[in-house]
């Protein structure tokens, strides 16, 4: 039951999913800075980031307030603050969006938190339908090892410590992820997500990104997103290194 | 007459709640701004704790979660509709979970000042789509009673005159712009929120209460009509005032409405 808006605007929307250490938010970094150097127009959401809801989310974190219900709420509300006063009004004006994570983080999130399928579906049926979704796929242990080296500590949340999965937060961290990946899996199909295998080299799964993109949305993208006013080719430099 | 009817989720049961557990009562007052809630509310709650029911009342963005946030979000003028119903909708959920439902475990009679309704109706008067807030907000407990208080646009606009002196930003509707300016937005907004809360009314069987009366007769009205609530579930005798005969919940004045005691 995927119900999302279809994109009727000018502008287009791009989306990356995956669990977190998926190395999806630098691909999109550097997708992004492609399409700038291309003198396209282009913006950025990221998830839970806004002030209108960021205030009440980090309450609800540090306070550990928040049961399943509640974190997909305010989950959905930051969401909804982003896409009416940012994400739409963009796309109208015929900008490239991109979204690292979106309401396909929330429909593996919240349900592995034990909130109805059906039920986080029909919360965000508001949302507009990606012109492509990019989901990173990668397996545990692999996202793991870059998160758990990397990172000095986990939070709270983001382990799943309030699942009760295990005393240990790593250990908790470690079931949560696995299962948020399983409903990743399970949704690829359904959500129409295009696979990258994020096992490989940085380089490579960009070139992967760059072609899909083209492929999906080249030609809208010659017949006319916003462009940046000449002389704005402030990403150039980013561009040149990955191709 | 005499069912005790279990509580119950209107479509998506909340997770981890059993409601064979709930033993309290769920009341409801709903209504539009300035219509005299509160008043309401503050008497209902003395006149049973009087009869020894332990009250708990509770209202819209009031949650220690989300009440803050909605309160700042207001003052900007960012909020979309969307935003703003889905910021209640956290806030109503943070208040069932962690107020009502261990409440009613609880045994309380539970109070409250707005509820799902008119999250619902402001979000269908601003043009959402009825179904999806239907569904979003389907965790909610039916209530065991939901009074409506009623009024018509007219009486509404003399209240605000003579009660707050000038027209709120949001219950004008100003967010979307209803008309050419504040008067008539809210004039055109609150129309169409009655006419949605009618509407409602039907669907989810509210009791409408003419709330163009004095106060003193619309408590007499949600008084008999509690009233009868307990009597039909007979939990009169234990609480009331010994006489087997009585009603635990007797209003004050108008007696006749409680016939249905005598067993």
């Amino acid at each position: 039951m995927s119900v999302l808006i279809p994109n009727r605007y000018q502008g287009k929307l791009i989306v990356v999913e995956g669990i977190d250490g998926s190395g999806k938010s630098t691909q999109l970094s550097l997708l992004s800075q492609w399409l700038r150097s291309q003198g396209y127009a282009v913006a950025f959401s990221e998830w839970n980031s806004s002030p209108l809801v960021k205030q009440t989310t980090r309450r609800g974190k540090r306070k550990e307030m928040f049961t399943p219900t509640t974190f997909s709420l305010i989950h959905a509300t930051d969401f909804a603050d982003r896409l009416e006063g940012y994400i739409q009004p963009l796309l109208q004006a015929g900008a490239i969006v991109c979204a690292d994570r979106y309401a396909y983080t929330a429909f593996a999130r919240d349900v592995v938190r034990g909130v109805s399928s059906s039920w986080v579906r029909n919360l965000y049926r508001f949302a507009i339908k990606p012109n492509v979704a990019f989901y990173f796929r990668v397996p545990l242990d692999v996202a793991l090892g870059r998160i758990l080296g990397g990172r000095d500590a986990l939070k709270y949340y983001e382990a799943g410590m309030d699942l009760d999965l295990s005393r240990n937060i790593e250990e908790s961290f470690r079931i949560f992820q696995g299962r948020i990946l399983k409903e990743y899996e399970t949704m690829a199909e359904e959500m129409g997500f295009h696979v990258i295998d994020a096992t490989r080299s940085i380089e490579r799964q960009q070139r992967e990104m760059r072609r899909i993109l083209m492929q999906e949305i080249g030609d809208s993208l010659r017949e006319g997103v916003l462009e940046a006013p000449r002389g704005t080719y402030y990403a150039k430099t980013y561009s040149a290194r990955v191709l | 007459m005499r069912k005790r009817t279990p509580l119950e989720f209107y479509s998506t049961p909340l997770p981890g709640i059993d409601c064979s557990e709930l033993q309290g009562k769920l009341i409801v007052i709903e209504g539009p701004d300035s219509i005299g809630r509160s008043t309401q509310v503050t008497r209902l709650r003395e006149w049973l704790e009087q009869h020894g029911h332990a009250v708990l009342d509770t209202g819209m963005a009031r949650s220690a979660l989300a009440g803050k946030g909605i309160q700042e979000a207001k003052k900007g003028n960012t909020l979309g509709p969307i935003t703003m119903t889905l910021y209640y909708t956290t806030d109503f959920a943070d208040r069932l979970e962690n107020e009502i439902v261990p409440a009613l475990r609880a045994g309380f009679v539970v109070l409250t000042d707005r509820y799902i309704f008119s999250i619902m109706a402001r979000a269908i008067a601003r043009g959402e789509d009825r179904a999806w807030i239907e569904r979003v907000i389907g965790f909610a407990l039916v209530p065991h009673k939901v009074f409506y208080l009623r009024a018509g646009v007219k009486d509404l606009v003399s209240r605000v005159v003579l009660g707050r002196g000038h027209f709120d930003y949001w219950e004008s509707g100003l967010d979307l712009r209803f008309g050419k300016d504040m008067y008539s937005s809210f004039v055109k907004y609150q129309a169409r929120l009655i006419r949605v809360f009618d509407g409602l009314s039907k669907t989810y069987d509210l009791e409408m209460i003419d709330a163009a009366r004095p106060a003193e007769e619309i408590f007499h009205d949600l008084q008999s009509s509690i009233s009868r609530l307990f009597t039909a579930q007979r939990q009169l005798r234990k609480i009331g005032s010994g006489n087997g005969s009585r009603p635990a919940l007797t209003p004050v004045k108008r007696r006749t409405y409680n016939k249905a005691s005598s067993s």
